[in-house]
């Protein structure tokens, strides 16, 4: 625990003080100011930006988007494992598809998913969907396979209902890998809808910043990126932590 | 009696060797199926059907454009997938031996390679200028982190008789790394170089995607701006296939390392 706590102890520092070097880089002229902007300024720009409500559409937009791509891709995700964990001769065919999907990079898919659907909501949540749904699926299926059939006899034995083995059984046993294929839809949904907004959109966190990269104005940029990344490291650090808390009082009984 | 068990096993070696073309075929018709129900639905307007695309695909190798935007690609990725490896094993081995370090830098990597990496290209874009060294500086952004991280996993995931022996041995530090630990580790360094590669590519493609007047990346962007549905389409295939293919090839490379 000790150790545990003076390795955060160090890496906080150690962030603080690459935070602090830059600032000062910035602020005595070794870092242009044209390329990069004190990280004191990235903040106050922030800070202006979300409390002057400019942002407000935008905000709604973005996270409107994931979360509808996220519901979307656990939804599937887990409706497909749990069909493919049921189906075998199924799960072979479309086996090496799951083996080989994240090595493709889901993003090039996204112009035409544009030229589809046109501009609008529909490609991102769709990329959305795409990039995530099978990390769900995937983990959905590591999860059923897992649950160790001594459990499932165990169920037989005492006659549950299959809600009732579903609920009491599967899902605590297969709870953490149930759980590491939410992280990683969470996190696949946001990094695929942003990138689709900053390349190609009319809308959205993602859009601003490329808007603002465009149009030259670097401090409108940097509040705009510290702030989506602010929160993507924020939703993901929750996740994590939870994670960690599931896994341990998993481990301690 | 053993005669007959070999030929017992040979016979279902061969069976499941035809169960598994049989899938595999499948899986081809079934995808070939569904891009073509995709490209009929939509009448062409955003995916060409298969056909076409492959009628598309020959006459585009026949010129130089294509070569050239190829060329610009391959050349960035390249560059960047060597950086990201050789830089990604490097940190990882030292991250891995020296576990307070590896401790303090995990959660920053495992940070890093969740967050939408795509917002900071506008900065490697102000740093690195318009071209070729920010895509291969944005490749290695996304590459670098998987491989860092799976070789960690792989030197601290090893037996602590091997460290120590290379300590008996009294092996300097690069020795230990280049006859010990870099041999010990290699499944998990190709698996490692495996991920790293398709996130390469991604990082590749996406800084040609943006702003960015060469490579496939903007062909591809290109192709959809200018409503030329067949180009886009075939662009896709063309990453598609390289993608899938690399990746297999490094799975077996994987196996077959870990054989050993």
């Amino acid at each position: 625990m000790t150790r545990r706590r003076a390795a955060l102890l160090v890496r906080i520092a150690l962030l603080a003080g690459l935070v602090l070097l830059l600032e000062i880089c910035c602020r005595t002229g070794i870092v242009d100011p044209l390329t990069v902007i004190p990280p004191s300024e990235m903040f106050a720009s922030m800070i202006e930006r979300v409390s002057s409500g400019e942002l407000d559409e935008g905000i709604i937009q973005t996270f409107s988007t994931i979360a509808l791509a996220f519901v979307l891709a656990v939804v599937s995700g887990t409706l497909g494992g749990v069909l493919l964990h049921r189906q075998s001769r199924l799960r072979d065919i479309v086996d090496p598809l799951l083996a080989s999907y994240y090595s493709v990079p889901t993003f090039i898919f996204y112009p035409l998913l544009v030229a589809l659907l046109g501009l609008g909501k529909a490609p991102l949540v769709s990329l959305g969907v795409l990039s995530a749904a099978p990390a769900v699926m995937i983990s959905t299926l590591s999860g059923l396979d897992g649950v160790s059939p001594v459990l499932l006899k165990l169920a037989r034995v005492h006659r549950l209902s299959p809600a009732r083995t579903l609920w009491w059984i599967v899902l605590p046993d297969a709870l953490p890998r149930l759980f590491s294929g939410l992280k990683l839809a969470l996190s696949y949904a946001l990094i695929g809808v942003i990138a689709g907004e900053f390349i190609l959109s009319g809308t959205g966190l993602g859009y601003s910043i490329s808007y603002a990269y465009q149009s030259f104005d670097n401090r409108a940029m940097y509040g705009l990126m510290l702030f989506v990344l602010l929160v993507a490291v924020i939703a993901n650090g929750v996740l994590y932590v939870w994670e960690g808390r599931l896994a341990r009082r998993r481990s301690t009984g | 009696m053993s005669d007959v068990s070999l030929e017992d096993a040979l016979s279902k070696v061969a069976r499941a060797r035809r169960v598994r073309a049989l899938d595999a075929t499948l899986l081809t018709l079934l995808i070939l199926a569904v891009w073509q129900a995709v490209g009929i639905w939509t009448r062409g307007v955003a995916i060409a059907p298969p056909l076409q695309t492959l009628a598309y695909l020959f006459d585009l190798f026949g010129t130089a454009m294509f070569w050239n935007h190829a060329a610009a690609t391959l050349y960035a990725f390249f560059l960047a997938f060597v950086l990201a490896s050789l830089i990604g094993l490097a940190l990882g081995l030292i991250f891995g031996v020296h576990r307070f370090t590896g401790e303090v830098a995990e959660p920053i990597l495992a940070g890093f390679y969740t967050i939408p990496k795509v917002t900071l290209y506008p900065v490697v874009l102000l740093i690195f200028g318009l071209g070729l060294s920010a895509k291969v500086a944005f490749g290695v952004m996304h590459g670098l982190v998987p491989m860092t991280l799976f070789t960690m996993g792989a030197v601290r995931s090893l037996p602590p008789v091997l460290i120590r022996t290379a300590k008996v041995l009294r092996l300097s530090p690069v020795r230990t790394m280049l006859w010990v630990l870099l041999p010990a580790c290699l499944p998990d360094v190709v698996n490692g170089l495996r991920i790293s590669f398709s996130l390469t590519m991604l990082g590749v493609l996406i800084g040609e995607m943006f702003s960015s007047q060469r490579g496939l990346g903007f062909l591809l962007v290109n192709g959809m701006a200018q409503n030329n549905v067949p180009l886009s389409t075939a662009v896709v295939l063309i990453i598609v296939v390289l993608a899938i293919a690399a990746n297999t090839l490094m799975l077996r490379l994987a196996r077959l390392t870990a054989h050993r």
